[in-house]
């Protein structure tokens, strides 16, 4: 079974003005696409790899995967898994504040949501080169922020990522250019709390 | 003391070699003025030519964030690392990057890495970048590419694929190595050639920040259009460099 390209839960311009519709438009029908391509060309000779979830791809640093193509799923199939995450966490009239369990946790890890954005931004900001900045649920459910590099995810190393800010300069130059900083404080107005929340609750 | 190139004095050949010379290397911005001097910092070098000069292959709005900006912002981290280093302050950029930057204190060598590659990979960019350019090279460094390559298309396809496998951020590289050899390939992010004893001579930026507002997301594109602004002089002049 081939991996497929997941369709946005809302418009291009749903994000506006934080996000910028052209930027949706390629950063969703380009990019993202280009992963999913990628991922199906690179296990194409595999077809026992093709049954497993992205997860199962990703886990142990992509230890179930050849050597020889080791590097391409964890460049693609990290792009995939890390962009199917981000379209979801992100929504429109989102913004605000977590709530119950997760509020709680964040107040408990961060002293609250401000705490808690200051070292997304932190991450997202030192993050040199292209990365992501994370919010993970550990193995032993604790919250965690910090970055990776390139498409590497979180699943790489058994933690569950459960909001991600993409630092890659293709998710933010055509609006921000050069100013990293202010795509990471816009970004906030766009967060879908419930979503998060969900997949922190999650099994 | 030898000026061997134009961006490897150092303070002290600074003192006793001709102003002229010194004064090129010091607007190139790859060493720092003595201490004595006001203002003790590596500098932005003012672009050769206008920002939509490269136009339309690079758009003028990308060559004044990319170096304004980008450029710029190195600049200014580099030197605050070099401030809280002030014996680092007399090398210059090639010795703090040689080595793996090996001379630079563990707790700020990767910020070396990182700020002082990126001067040192946007002063050569600009300077192998030029309006009315692009064609092919001559003399030596022709030769030197067919005798490598096979032909000068089989070694622009080279450095394109090098460039398009670069995944996330990094530079595709022409260097000349130890041994006077030419060879093609990319580091990540601002890794210079310069940290493992080769001589960069062309560098393609292919960082998103280096295309993005007039390509996208179409890297390969940006790719074959740079070849038409490549300053085969610049190049020329660095590969018969001693």
């Amino acid at each position: 079974m081939a991996f497929t390209l997941p369709s946005l839960p809302y418009a291009h311009d749903a994000l506006e003005p934080h996000i910028d519709k052209l930027t949706m438009e390629i950063h969703h029908g380009k990019h993202h696409n280009a992963y999913v391509t990628n991922l199906n060309k690179a296990l194409e000779a595999h077809p026992d790899l093709q049954s497993l979830t992205i997860e199962e791809l990703l886990a142990n640093k992509a230890a179930k995967v050849p050597e020889a193509i080791r590097q391409a799923v964890i460049n693609n199939g990290g792009g995939h898994a890390n962009h199917s995450l981000f379209w979801t966490v992100l929504g429109p009239n989102a913004g605000g504040e977590p709530s119950g369990a997760l509020s709680d946790a964040v107040k408990s890890s961060f002293g609250g949501l401000a705490g808690l954005k200051e070292k997304m931004v932190d991450a997202g900001t030192k993050r040199f080169g292209s990365g992501w900045s994370w919010l993970v649920k550990t193995a032993d459910g604790k919250l965690e922020v910090y970055a990776t590099l390139n498409q590497d995810s979180p699943i790489m190393e058994g933690k569950t990522p459960i909001f991600g800010i993409d630092v890659w300069e293709h998710a933010y130059y055509l609006k921000y250019q050069n100013r990293r900083p202010d795509y990471l404080a816009a970004i906030w107005n766009v967060v879908n709390w419930s979503e998060v929340g969900r997949r922190f609750s999650a099994k | 003391m030898v000026i061997t190139k134009f961006n490897a004095l150092n303070r002290r050949s600074f003192l006793v070699t001709g102003m002229a010379a010194s004064a090129a290397a010091l607007t190139a911005g790859l060493i720092r003025p003595s201490a004595a001097l006001a203002d003790a910092k590596y500098e932005l070098p003012k672009l050769a030519y206008a920002v939509d000069a490269l136009e339309p292959h690079i758009d003028k709005q990308t060559m004044e964030i990319h170096h304004d900006k980008h450029h710029a912002a190195y600049i200014g981290n580099l030197n605050k690392i070099l401030d809280a280093n002030p014996d680092l302050q007399k090398l210059t950029l090639e010795q703090l990057l040689a080595n793996k930057a090996e001379k630079v204190p563990e707790k700020d060598r990767q910020a070396v890495i990182n700020n002082g590659g990126g001067h040192h990979n946007h002063t050569l960019f600009w300077s192998i970048l030029g309006p009315g350019a692009g064609g092919e090279p001559k003399g030596e460094l022709a030769a030197a590419i067919t005798s490598t390559f096979g032909d000068f298309t089989k070694f622009t396809e080279k450095m394109n694929e090098a460039g398009t496998k670069r995944f996330g951020s990094g530079w595709a590289w022409l260097v000349k190595t130890a041994d006077g050899k030419l060879d093609v390939y990319s580091t990540p992010n601002q890794d210079s050639p310069v940290m493992e004893g080769k001589t960069p001579l062309v560098g393609l930026d292919v960082w998103e920040h280096a295309y993005y507002l007039k390509y996208q997301n179409k890297r390969a594109d940006y790719l074959k259009a740079i070849w038409n602004v490549i300053n085969w002089a610049e190049v020329d002049k660095r590969f018969a460099a001693k």
